[in-house]
């Protein structure tokens, strides 16, 4: 199969068709070596290791491509997880460029013909990503704008520039199209800056007024090939020779594997091998099907660990309090906490519990790996494809310049995810096998073996004062976390892991604070991470899950807030909003500023009248109704989000019937597109909060499907989400107003929203998660509601 | 083996396998029909959904040797060059995200609006109940039924 032909199958638009019979990919070949400018003799060297060395980042054809049709193609080195960043790329970029956008197409994330930006984490394609993209596509223009002087005899300032032509303003007959100027060709053009995110050429970027794609909603060009069934994922793609490969894990967590009776599967129709190094084991055949009958057949001896590997997830909590902190810090100190909970009028004290919560993608993690050409070319999804490509090279111990990985979409996959894993598996199997590999997890070792979201215990005290006014805030977290995925550390993968390739210890994990929005002028911040007995080969391993600590963390201090304001008997939106005009203090992004705007919008949008909580007024029979707010940041974005829920007397089932969000992310790119990545993103984390748990023994995970592991389904969809976008800077339109990041901020308040909602509706504090109906139905007994 | 001849968006196909092999790995490895997705192998999430006789089917856990009358996939609903109706609310309502479920939503919506037209929010819901999405796009799911059911596409 043709690399570059899926690559454009996946970048389409509406012309692409005429885009592939015209350029033929000019740029996609090219060679390193032959790039003009000062680093040509760097790229010449990695270029002589392999066939795939980085692009240089500082070369304007590295990232813009202009066809003889008048098209242009942006390269960059970001992946999507499904919200339409590239859509957003092309907006930004076809701006900068004066392309016409429906002209434009975006490659993104692939090692050899992108340059390394890293794939997609931290919400930050287009809070930084973005501005190398306009930048680079603006000294595109520039250039451009130079030749047609040329051209002309005409100075830059007697040109206009628009759709992709450039024309002289004294005589409009006179014009150029950008592919009439360099149409197939290299711009030849040296950019600078120390690093890919301070890529820059001479030419400033437009102010935001002259802005026109920026702000509109094109539809996400690749949608329609999700609907229309031509789509090809990492997962589809085939090649010839191809053999299918399915892992057989360690049946308990820390088993030796003493043998492997080959005999077992040796005649089973297609068998090809039995791949297996240390406690690695993987089968291959000829057909998918097959592999699955093999792998389910293969006879492997195991040997139990001595020990235990965990507790079971019952007693995980007090595990966690029981376990000897390997890490504790103090930030975030403040006044003096012990004076003021000495002298509150009241004190306030609260525990809260969120377990492990998995990735547990739609579809189990997967690869392709291609060793031809004495190479190694990965189809995979990681969101971080260019840390892959490094870490495989390390660990198939062959240079760098030989691996590339070649990003496609996948299932979603809001961090880091076991894609990682089956790429550097795939890649093993290919090397050892010298035919085209595709490694397929099955669903069990998906919700197994997956990494997961850190589990948490918090313990929080507040200060009132005779007024009301929350004085002190004494807050203690405690994360059970490896961060086993790290930043693409070879050893950081389970088969590198089974195959003993270990280092002395992995990350050491994090844990997270509260926002420090609110004026509250006593504080003492204790954050701790545990971990677990078994560190590695371990299916209990932690890896970034959206937004990794923050809807646990907010989940606890937004709670806490909450029930600081109903022991003041103050409305709780009332009660933050006094928090945080508590202080003139500001930082130059505005945050407090648009903190207070976002919480009054939300209040507006939904119809908040003021009054404590919880509300003992509104009970239809067995069909409690109750609200709940809750605000955050992330970076500069700022959200508030108000869930309103019916609580089943009966049965405890919770329905979040109504959402709204007020949000403001700066300047928005595609506001549909924005939209729609809120409303997942509440969603994801109501699914954490009704639903999500992972739930094992001390020997295994025992959620290993989507019974043991529930979900949310059509039947939770709220009735009616209402989205207000906010832009709360004091000095809108100006020309810098940046673009933050909108990916994960919007997942970071909801489990607090849906708490503090119950609450409103049952005067039943919930404290550990998830909320299902046994354990609402069971607080709501033990309350007498 | 055996050969086993399967009639799948109005063309006939013959192929030689294991009877008890599940529809989805012929329909993706052989016949080159990847609109259905292996989700879970178990018939949960909905994934690989493919239309049998007007009813929705899990192909992931139909063995092939099984299947009697016309199938229909992703790739089969449109015709004559038209998406069908709920394609084209998929992309107005700009429903997928990451997409990878986006199958079985639309095949499983088809089969409920065959049989109900005009369904309720409930039927919706319901009929919808064991399709799984964790991008969680269900709002605009059934914002793109609706549309469909209303006569608004």
């Amino acid at each position: 199969m043709n690399v570059e032909k899926i690559l454009l199958e996946n970048s389409a638009s509406p012309s692409r068709r005429e885009f592939l019979k015209t350029s033929g990919m000019l740029v996609v070949g090219f060679s390193a070596a032959a790039v003009a400018g000062p680093f040509a003799a760097q790229a010449g060297a990695q270029a002589a290791r392999g066939l795939y060395p980085d692009p240089d980042f500082r070369q304007l054809d590295s990232w813009i491509v202009i066809h003889q049709d008048n098209t242009a193609t942006f390269f960059v080195g970001k992946t999507d997880c499904g919200q339409g960043t590239g859509t957003a790329f092309r907006q930004m970029m076809s701006d900068e460029l004066d392309v016409p956008f429906k002209d434009t197409t975006c490659v993104m994330g692939t090692t050899d013909v992108t340059v390394d930006q890293g794939g997609s984490g931290g919400s930050d394609a287009i809070q930084v990503d973005g501005w190398p993209m306009r930048r680079v596509a603006a000294e595109a223009r520039r250039v451009l704008l130079d030749m047609a002087s040329e051209r002309f005899g005409v100075p830059v300032a007697g040109l206009a520039v628009g759709d992709a032509v450039i024309t002289v303003k004294a005589d409009p007959s006179k014009r150029v199209t950008y592919g009439e100027l360099i149409g197939g060709k290299r711009f030849n053009v040296a950019l600078t800056g120390a690093n890919i995110d301070a890529t820059t050429g001479v030419a400033k970027v437009k102010p935001v007024q002259q802005l026109t794609m920026v702000g509109q909603s094109p539809q996400r060009y690749d949608i329609p090939p999700k609907v229309n069934g031509t789509a090809k994922w990492a997962a589809d793609v085939k090649l010839p020779g191809m053999v299918h490969a399915r892992n057989v894990k360690p049946p308990l967590a820390g088993a030796k594997l003493v043998s492997i009776d080959e005999s077992s599967v040796r005649s089973l129709p297609g068998f090809v091998k039995v791949a297996s190094k240390g406690n690695y084991v993987a089968v291959v055949c000829e057909r998918e099907e097959q592999a699955i009958a093999a792998a389910k057949q293969l006879k492997c001896n195991w040997q139990k660990p001595a020990t235990a590997p965990f507790p079971a997830s019952a007693d995980l909590f007090t595990y966690m309090r029981g376990a000897t902190p390997k890490s504790s810090q103090t930030p975030n100190t403040l006044g003096n906490v012990d004076t003021a909970l000495a002298g509150a009028a009241k004190i306030v004290e609260a525990e809260y519990e969120i377990p492990f919560q998995g990735h547990t993608a739609i579809s189990p993690a997967h690869a392709l790996a291609d060793p031809s050409n004495g190479q190694m070319t990965i189809y995979s999804n990681d969101m971080k494809s260019y840390g892959m490509r490094n870490g495989v090279a390390t660990f198939l111990g062959i240079p760098r310049e030989q691996v590339r990985v070649i990003w496609m979409e996948g299932p979603q996959g809001y961090g880091r995810t076991a894609a990682d894993d089956a790429g550097f598996e795939a890649a093993y199997i290919a090397k050892e096998l010298g035919r085209p590999v595709r490694m397929q997890w099955t669903r069990a070792e998906e919700q197994g073996w997956d990494t997961k979201g850190p589990a948490f215990t918090f313990k929080i005290r507040g200060a009132l004062d005779a007024q009301g006014n929350m004085t002190a805030l004494d807050y203690a977290a405690r994360s059970c976390d490896y961060n086993h995925l790290g930043y693409n550390e070879p050893d950081t993968v389970l088969i590198a892991q089974l195959m003993g390739q270990r280092r002395a210890m992995p990350a050491n994990g994090s844990s997270a604070f509260p926002n420090d929005m609110y004026a509250i002028p006593n504080r003492r911040t204790l954050l701790e991470v545990v971990g677990l007995p078994l560190i590695w080969e371990t299916p209990i391993r932690t890896g970034n899950l959206r937004d990794p600590n923050g809807p646990q963390s907010t989940f606890a201090a937004e709670s806490f807030i909450d029930e600081m304001a109903a022991a003041a008997k103050a409305d709780p939106i009332e009660f933050r909003m006094r928090m945080l005009t508590g202080s003139n203090a500001d930082d130059n992004g505005f945050r407090r500023a648009r903190s207070i705007a976002v919480l009054k919008a939300a209040a507006e949008k939904f119809g908040w009248q003021p009054r404590p909580a919880p509300n003992t007024a509104r009970r239809n029979g067995d069909i409690l109704t109750g609200r709940g707010i809750a605000y955050t940041y992330r970076n500069q974005t700022v959200v508030a989000e108000i869930a309103e829920v019916d609580v089943n007397r009966k049965t405890g089932r919770v329905w979040v019937k109504r959402l709204v969000c007020a949000h403001d992310c700066g300047l928005i790119i595609n506001p549909e597109g924005l939209r729609r990545t809120i409303e997942g993103g509440m969603l994801h984390s109501i699914s954490r909060a009704l639903y999500e748990e992972v739930a094992f023994d001390t020997e295994k995970v025992l959620s290993v499907d989507w019974a043991s592991h529930p979900s949310l389904t059509h039947m939770d969809t709220p009735a009616q989400i209402d989205i207000v976008m906010v832009n709360g800077d004091p000095n809108p339109n100006r020309p810098d107003l940046p673009h933050y990041g909108a990916g994960e901020t919007s997942c970071k308040p909801m489990i607090a929203a849906v708490a503090n909602a119950i609450f409103d509706a049952t005067g039943v504090r919930l404290r550990r998660v998830p909320f299902r109906k046994e354990r609402v139905l069971a607080a709501l007994n033990a309350a007498n509601v | 083996m055996a050969n086993i001849t399967l009639r799948v968006n109005g063309r006939a196909h013959t192929v030689n396998v294991e009877p008890s092999t599940p529809l989805l790995y012929i329909l993706r490895n052989d016949l080159g029909l990847q609109g259905p997705r292996f989700g879970c192998g178990l018939g949960q999430c909905g994934a690989c959904t493919v239309i049998i006789n007007g009813t929705a089917v899990r192909s992931c856990v139909t063995p092939t040797s099984s299947v009697r009358g016309e199938i229909t996939t992703l790739e089969g609903l449109a015709q004559d060059g038209q998406l069908h109706p709920l394609q084209q609310a998929w992309i107005e309502e700009q429903v997928p995200q990451c997409g990878f479920c986006q199958n079985g939503q639309i095949m499983t919506a088809k089969a409920l609006l065959d049989k109900t037209p005009h369904p309720t929010d409930e039927q919706i819901r319901e009929g919808m109940s064991r399709t799984l999405c964790r991008c969680m796009t269900y709002y605009r799911i059934q914002a793109a039924i609706k549309r469909v059911a209303g006569g608004n596409v």
